[in-house]
């Protein structure tokens, strides 16, 4: 697999069942079922939506960043990528791509990691982990911490070197690129539209996303 | 220094146990070609784990080496790795299922092979996690201690077969009171199409006093200063 496999979808936003904006900071969860194609758009270009996978009838199988790396042999995802649980158990895969790589080792932002990567006094600041927990907290104690794993970074460029650097570098997105997951089984979709304003790749400007699902 | 305590993890095998913080945990492959695959918790708050991203993201690596720290999601520090002889252990390529266990090396199982079938990742970190009170809802990334696997330019993952040597030894000192899960079983991308079977020895013994003012994985980053200080106001709010 190539580090970017472009391919833009034939889906009309006028036939998709649901059309959902997004806000920068906001919380998203829904279930997908078997065939459904989830497309999440940036609008505005160099946003990072924090995103998170459950099988939905064994929500405890949670998305696996590591079991999808290995699976695929590849770090990056785009067109073609089968994104696993940690069972091996094959959740969705990326039917378009039209941003580049999309990262799913830097994970999501919390205020302790803030504390940590910034400074101690950023420990109030909005973060995606918050916004996770809150959604999660709506779900009437299915979900607690624990089922917070490693997620997928849409849109999001965190350069690997082959001497195991890494950094986080301009995004490779532009206003308007999309990428498209059809789900294997029914999968539960969480997302969070990073809040985050100390990391300079989206020019501390965080920025809506618009999501999109149709039937098969 | 005389070990407090030793064990030998067999190819295969699997182990769990809380150990106190400030011991030094010295892991030595007793064949090339090891991987030792390794979870944290805070013993005494399991929700609080290993994280991989946070780790790597604070140090701006994509591998684990002497000066780097394990962080918790709650930014602090569970464990530092004090000593390394091999320079790279892998935390981003997982460990292996039953299904690609059988895969790759064909399946066996217990009716016919007793205590030689092949053990998977998955299966032993289950058992373990779900005798802790933990369960498949808590699997998340590992470390792979031993492993070096790298990417080319286009993402592509490399395994180094070359990288573990008999007798390479890596030390690690627990920051916090932590819940070691460990699973001796093949790195997912190891190309080999024999089971690899490596046994590890762990020597623990008790870690010199904590100095910040010398202590080498406290000034690796600021980052990791930060998460040390997290960590010690941890201590002083809960008294540990």
């Amino acid at each position: 697999m190539t580090a970017f496999n472009r391919i833009e979808s034939k889906l009309s936003p006028d036939t998709a069942i649901s059309d959902e904006i997004v806000l920068a900071g906001d919380g998203w969860m829904k279930e997908l079922e078997p065939g459904q194609v989830l497309r999440i758009v940036d609008l505005e270009g160099n946003q990072a939506a924090d995103t998170l996978f459950f099988d939905a009838d064994n929500p405890e199988d949670h998305y696996s960043a590591v079991a999808t790396i290995a699976g695929q042999g590849n770090i990056y995802l785009t067109t073609g990528s089968v994104l696993r649980a940690e069972s091996g158990k094959e959740l969705l895969k990326i039917v378009a791509d039209t941003c580049g790589r999309h990262d799913t080792v830097g994970g999501s932002c919390s205020a302790q990691s803030n504390t940590v990567r910034y400074a101690h006094e950023k420990l109030q600041m909005h973060n995606c982990r918050d916004t996770f927990m809150l959604q999660l907290a709506k779900r009437d104690g299915g979900y607690t911490k624990r089922d917070l794993a490693p997620n997928v970074n849409f849109f999001m460029n965190v350069p690997v070197t082959p001497d195991g650097g890494l950094r986080f570098a301009d995004g490779v997105s532009a206003p308007g690129c999309y990428v498209e997951l059809e789900s294997i089984c029914r999968t539960t979709v969480l997302i969070s539209n990073c809040p985050q304003l100390n990391n300079p790749c989206n020019a501390y400007n965080p920025t809506p996303i618009r999501v999109l699902i149709w039937n098969p | 220094m005389t070990s407090l305590w030793s064990k030998t993890i067999g190819a295969g095998d699997k182990w769990s146990g809380i150990i106190g913080k400030g011991k030094l945990l010295r892991f030595t492959a007793l064949a090339p070609n090891a991987n030792l695959s390794l979870m944290l918790f805070n013993a005494n708050d399991l929700t609080e784990r290993y994280n991989m991203p946070d780790t790597l993201k604070a140090q701006y690596t994509a591998h684990l080496t002497r000066g780097n720290v394990l962080m918790s999601d709650n930014g602090r520090v569970l464990a530092s790795i004090v000593e390394d002889e091999l320079g790279w252990h892998d935390t981003i390529t997982g460990f292996t299922t039953r299904e690609a266990t059988d895969a790759k090396y064909g399946p066996t199982r217990y009716q016919e092979k007793r205590n030689e079938w092949l053990r998977s990742g998955y299966e032993n970190f289950a058992v373990e996690l779900v005798r802790n009170g933990l369960g498949v809802r808590d699997m998340g990334p590992v470390v792979n201690l031993f492993t070096k696997v790298f990417c080319d330019d286009e993402g592509r993952m490399i395994y180094d077969a070359a990288h573990c040597k008999e007798g390479a030894a890596v030390t690690l000192r627990t920051d916090m009171d932590v819940l070691l899960v460990l699973s001796n079983t093949p790195n997912p991308l190891n190309p080999s199409p024999e089971y690899p079977a490596a046994a590890v020895q762990l020597d623990i013994t008790a870690a010199p006093g904590f100095d910040p003012a010398t202590d080498y994985c406290f000034h690796f980053r600021s980052e990791n200063r930060r998460a040390f200080e997290n960590t010690a106001e941890y201590d002083l709010l809960s008294g540990r």
